[in-house]
């Protein structure tokens, strides 16, 4: 499988990342690398392995309904860019 | 030309669970923004989000309502995409493994009857909500994370539906379920119920599905019926002047009674969901399953259909004393004391539900089935009137007296004592020589003034039989 510019171009955009041309390029480049390591691991037979959703056995982890203290709203507005009115404010969604 | 309306409904309902569905924050409705949050619903990083067993739960019980297979093996998947109430880019829903698949909903009765399939129910967090500002020069939106991480079940119907009202019986029916089985409290306007409908129209008997058209943003079960009413007529009308429908989410609007195009700007969606790494997949037992399929309570159409063949009731009268599980418990607690069915319902049906706010709150309602047994029960006897029971009853709404007591103070019993009724009816007609005379030469509706009048002499407290009798046998 061979990365295009497409395909970089259209990752990029489902990541939100802004790429100049370069970055374009290089990323090209380095994710098509990547992907023709990876392609070793066709050569070994897979025929008879079943699909893995999950690499660890563990299986029904809960917690009981309990409430929990939620954290301070002073702690969020510490870690938002912009906080007013206790909403952490973001650019207008255009709707 | 005539069109077939295809009708697909997505219902998220929340989960009426404590905390959210993924850690310890309360789901508490009207708290003040941002203070139900924490490190895993904002999504920050190192956390490990842990499904909470209620949400599981009671998912299933709603699965198993709804005539679902459960999943014996089920998973969360993460759905990719970017929004400011979305903290980690991505929502924790189930994409191909979901708790329940399957199912029905049943919809009209008799030979109208039809069963509307379920596509499939799913578990899944809620997102943040945002308030715009009006202001251009703001131009901000404000982010509330309360919500985020709030359980949901997702409940997928497959595309069955061909009527406003078809989906108005629906959706009730899946409320009615979901109420009884105590699993969401389905309150529109606090957002715990939001139903997205999913449209299209094709030419009748065509095999070709049309372009399907969503509309979103409904309040009300009513306010579902009027969008979708106005959409069939709205695709109608383009079809006829041969447009072409367009592919899109359309937004309701209550106040202009229409719908408007949302006209966001159209990303290719690409979910690229995958199995979610922190969360383990589920696996339900048998005895899991079997033990909450055991502690599900008679479902509304179960009790409706027993209503009618056990206590001789209407359909209609089974149908609204079984549209809330108190009522119909209600209901049944009283005649467990010895009251005629059918006396009963029309008491609480006529009487009753007139006096209370909400039928799900009756457990708290003044007058206790007791009571309402006893007050019955006086009816019955003779010892008061219909009449005077409704009296009875508004003082017992007021001062949770018991019926008796009430009678015996005001002198409310009923004047059986044919002596006492034949004095009063003497009066009468000597005060009415007219109608008296009308009825002995055979006018039969001139009874009626003058039981009235002996009624009203005897403040409402002689027996209406007695009084008809004995002017029947003086007069004729
Ligand atoms: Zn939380």
């Amino acid at each position: 499988m061979a990365i295009d510019r497409k395909t970089i171009e259209r990752t990029a955009e489902l990541a939100n990342l802004h790429l100049t041309e370069n970055e374009k390029i290089e990323y090209e480049k380095q994710l098509n690398d990547i992907l023709n390591y990876v392609e070793k691991i066709r050569e070994v037979d897979t025929s008879a392995v079943k699909a893995t959703d999950y690499i660890e056995e563990i299986k029904n982890v809960f917690r009981e309904d309990v409430i929990l203290e939620s954290i301070n709203r002073d702690e969020i507005e510490k870690i938002a860019p912009e906080f007013r009115n206790g909403h952490i404010t973001v650019p207008k969604i255009i709707e | 030309m005539k069109f077939d309306v295809v009708i697909g409904l997505e219902v998220h309902a929340q989960v009426n669970t404590k905390t959210k569905i993924f850690c310890g924050c309360s789901t508490e409705f009207g708290a003040d923004a941002n203070t139900q949050t924490c490190p895993v619903c904002l999504g920050l990083p190192g956390v490990l989000p842990v499904l909470n067993e209620k949400v599981l739960e009671k998912s299933v019980l709603a699965g198993l309502a709804m005539n679902c297979d459960i999943n014996r093996y089920s998973k969360f998947d993460r759905k990719n995409y970017f929004y400011p109430d979305l903290p980690k880019a991505y929502q924790i829903s189930q994409f191909d493994k979901p708790i329940c698949i399957g199912g029905y909903i049943r919809v009209g009765n008799g030979e109208n009857e039809k069963k509307i399939r379920l596509n499939r129910i799913h578990m899944e967090e809620d997102a943040g909500k945002s308030i715009h500002s009006d202001d251009p020069a703001v131009a901000k939106s404000f982010v509330d994370f309360n919500r985020t991480g709030v359980p949901l079940m997702e409940i997928v119907s497959e595309p069955d539906m061909s009527s406003a009202s078809e989906v108005y019986e629906y959706l009730t029916n899946l409320k009615q379920t979901l109420k009884y089985i105590n699993v969401s409290d389905c309150n529109m306007e606090e957002g715990s119920l939001r139903c997205d409908v999913n449209i299209s129209l094709k030419p009748e008997g065509s095999e070709k599905l049309g372009d399907k058209v969503e509309i979103k943003n409904m309040n009300s079960f009513k306010a579902v019926k009027a969008a979708i009413e106005y959409e069939i007529s709205r695709q109608t009308e383009m079809l006829e002047d041969g447009e072409k429908i367009v592919q899109e989410t359309r937004l309701w609007n209550p106040d202009k009674n229409r719908t408007y195009s949302m006209r966001s700007k159209e990303e290719a969606h690409d979910y690229r969901y995958f199995p979610d790494p922190d969360l383990p997949p589920v696996i339900c037992s048998e005895e899991y399953i079997s033990n909450l399929r055991n502690s599900l309570p008679e479902l509304p159409e179960a009790k409706k259909n027993r209503f009618t063949a056990e206590y001789g009731l209407s359909d209609y009268d089974a149908g609204v004393l079984t549209s809330v599980r108190q009522l119909a418990g209600y209901f049944e607690e009283v005649i467990k004391l010895g009251i005629n069915p059918k006396k009963c319902s029309n008491w609480i049906t006529s009487e009753l539900l007139g006096k209370i706010e909400d039928a799900e709150k009756i457990d708290s309602f003044s007058v206790r089935p007791a009571s309402l047994a006893k007050l019955l029960k006086l009816i019955d006897d003779d010892t008061i009137s219909g009449k005077i029971a409704k009296t009875v009853f508004a003082e017992m709404i007021e001062t949770s007296q018991e019926a008796d007591d009430i009678v015996e103070k005001k002198g409310l019993r009923q004047v059986t004592d044919t002596a006492e009724i034949e004095k009063i009816i003497d009066d009468i007609i000597a005060a009415n020589p007219q109608p008296a005379e009308d009825f002995k030469n055979g006018n039969d509706k001139a009874i009626g003034f003058l039981v009235g009048q002996a009624m009203k002499l005897s403040q409402g407290k002689a027996n209406p039989q007695i009084v008809n009798r004995i002017i029947t046998d003086k007069l004729r």
